[in-house]
């Protein structure tokens, strides 16, 4: 009863200190897009409106009310998943963002599954070869992977396989074939980083007095290896493929506008090039709130692995 | 110290990625003596010409000289590259040290701020606060280093709590000499190689946010010869004149590697002490 107990006020401790985060970054974001220069109703009426319509849409979108009331308004609604209407096409913000948003997650899933299964072998591969040609190949290869621009790396996966060979669609969605080159895209980079982690965290576990102890009865490196260090080494990438997730995030804004992809990356860029203020703050709460959650998860995952990681 | 990077210098990659960091570097400076062109001359009628003897790299939509926008561009790219790194590790490292040392209240306040700049990921971070300040060249650098500072606090932070009850600090401390002077010429400069590291590869990430906010449309607006804008402009020619988007992001990629590399390297050195 008593790890039961622990674990679940860990669990709760860290949903508080998450929502305490949460409403300072929204905060944050609320006071920074007020700044944003420039009048959303005044882009909204267009250039040739007259004064009047300007204030009639200010005040339909709730613009003339005090910074206060409507940073209290804004807080209220949050807080019921009640984010607002978009400028730009009047419907509500989270039914915009609750249609985009399992395009980014399907791009995420499809990319990290990728990712993981070719990352984690070729990690282990790589430790297990320590010093030798294969190592430096998959190291050059991961370090080169890292530096890759994603936008660049997009756009020559559609120089070759779109342009050149006229195998797969340069952008768009729909179909299987749409997936695939802004899943390898994502994938390349998130692929590069686990192999340096995997390598790294399967090294260091070989240096265990466990496996000095394994060695030493006589066991040979590779049942050592496959036996016991990996169940171990993995621990760390689990946590770093979970942290991972914000940069999936970060480079869906920009792998969802190179492939057209129709997510929540790319509503952001639209949104913040019209200025849709509901529009933004809606979706950098929800990816803001999503990424959290990941994290959340990442660490109570790392915990049921591994028995040693205590609680607090 | 020193040793740490005696033994950087030796390693041949190392070598290799100084010489192209130092070749952009050279570029950067020299651009108005070895630029081949105007890198803002814009000619019609040579629009999107393919590499020749005249233009080593082609010509863009407006035809310019790829290969002079590129050298002028380095120009850009290194110094959103510097000063964004140098003003956001300085930012964190002040803030990091600073919440490291003397704890309690402070370390709280410092905590909770970095831990709502790092509710976002670092990119979103910068598109963000570009969309906020409008893009120009300062928006674009000023973004970038605040994207890198959270990571620079916990990091200082972290260092600095293993160094804050070893002896020759609190030996300062009995001996009167006030917390700046200890934070500063004690603590810092102790933990300076494992920021050097970081710092290096803080130069390439840097790069990559800066380019990849040009590559959107809100970085370093047009004309001007910022690689990630050229990048993001070059793609709509991709089908007909793919020569647009090669130079640029290979420029972005080499850059970033060298940095990638050396940092990499540095970490290994300081971890294997």
């Amino acid at each position: 009863m008593e790890p039961v107990l622990s674990a679940l006020k860990y669990f709760f401790y860290r949903l508080l200190t998450l929502a305490i985060t949460l409403v300072g970054l929204v905060t944050l974001i609320f006071i920074l897009i007020r700044s944003i220069p420039g009048d959303p109703a005044r882009v909204l009426a267009g250039m040739m409106a007259s004064e009047e319509d300007v204030n009639l849409i200010r005040e339909q979108l709730g613009l003339n009310q005090p910074i206060y009331i409507q940073y209290f308004i804004y807080l209220k609604n949050l807080f019921t998943f009640n984010l607002g209407v978009s400028f730009r096409t009047d419907s509500p913000v989270i039914n915009e963002i609750m249609a985009r948003l399992p395009n980014t997650l399907l791009l995420a899933v499809t990319s990290t599954c990728l990712a993981v299964i070719l990352g984690v072998p070729l990690g282990v591969i790589a430790a297990s070869r320590k010093g030798g040609k294969l190592d430096l190949l998959l190291s050059t290869f991961s370090i080169a992977g890292i530096s890759l621009p994603i936008y660049w790396l997009g756009l020559i996966l559609i120089l070759i396989f779109s342009v050149e060979f006229r195998l797969l669609p340069a952008g768009g969605s729909g179909t299987p074939l749409h997936l695939i080159l802004p899943t390898v895209t994502i994938a390349l980079y998130l692929m590069a980083f686990i192999v340096k982690i995997t390598k790294a965290s399967v090294i260091d576990s070989m240096e265990k007095n466990y496996v000095i102890t394994a060695k030493s009865k006589g066991l040979s490196e590779r049942t050592i290896l496959y036996r016991h260090v990996l169940k171990n080494a993995l621990i760390p990438v689990v946590t770093i493929v979970g942290l991972q997730f914000g940069a999936l995030l970060g480079g869906a804004v920009i792998t969802e506008t190179i492939f057209a992809w129709p997510g929540l990356g790319r509503l952001i860029v639209d949104s913040i090039n019209s200025r849709d203020y509901p529009m933004v703050q809606g979706s950098i709460f929800i990816f803001a709130l999503l990424y959290a959650l990941v994290n959340l998860a990442t660490d109570i995952l790392y915990t049921l692995i591994d028995p040693r990681v205590r609680l607090k | 110290m020193s040793e740490q990077y005696v033994r950087l210098i030796k390693s041949k990659r190392v070598q290799i990625c100084l010489f192209i960091i130092l070749s952009f570097i050279f570029m950067a400076l020299f651009a108005d003596l070895i630029s081949p062109y105007d890198p803002l001359e814009t000619d019609l009628s040579k629009s999107c010409k393919p590499p020749s003897i005249e233009h080593l790299l082609g010509t863009d939509e407006l035809g310019r000289d790829i290969l002079s926008r590129i050298i002028y561009g380095s120009r850009l790219t290194l110094t959103i590259s510097f000063l964004a790194t140098a003003l956001g590790a300085v930012t964190g490292i002040f803030f990091g040290v600073v919440s490291g040392y003397f704890g309690g209240a402070v370390d709280t306040i410092i905590q909770r701020i970095t831990e709502i700049l790092l509710a976002l990921p670092g990119f979103l971070l910068a598109i963000m606060f570009v969309a906020i300040m409008g893009s120009s060249l300062w928006t674009v650098i000023i973004s970038v280093s605040i994207s890198i500072i959270p990571s620079f606090i916990r990091m200082v932070r972290g260092l600095t709590l293993q160094v804050r009850e070893l002896e020759y600090v609190l030996a300062a401390k009995q001996l009167g000499v006030n917390n700046v002077k200890i934070m500063f010429k004690h603590i810092i400069p102790n933990v300076s190689p494992t920021i050097i590291a970081q710092i290096t590869l803080n130069l390439g990430t840097s790069i990559l946010f800066a380019s990849g906010l040009g590559f959107l449309g809100i970085g370093v607006p047009p004309p001007a010869p910022e690689w990630g804008t050229m990048l993001g402009t070059g793609r709509a020619y991709i089908f007909y004149a793919p020569h647009l988007i090669i130079s640029p992001g290979l420029s972005i990629f080499l850059l970033v590697l060298s940095f990638n590399i050396i940092g990499d390297r540095l970490g290994e050195i300081i971890a294997s002490k």
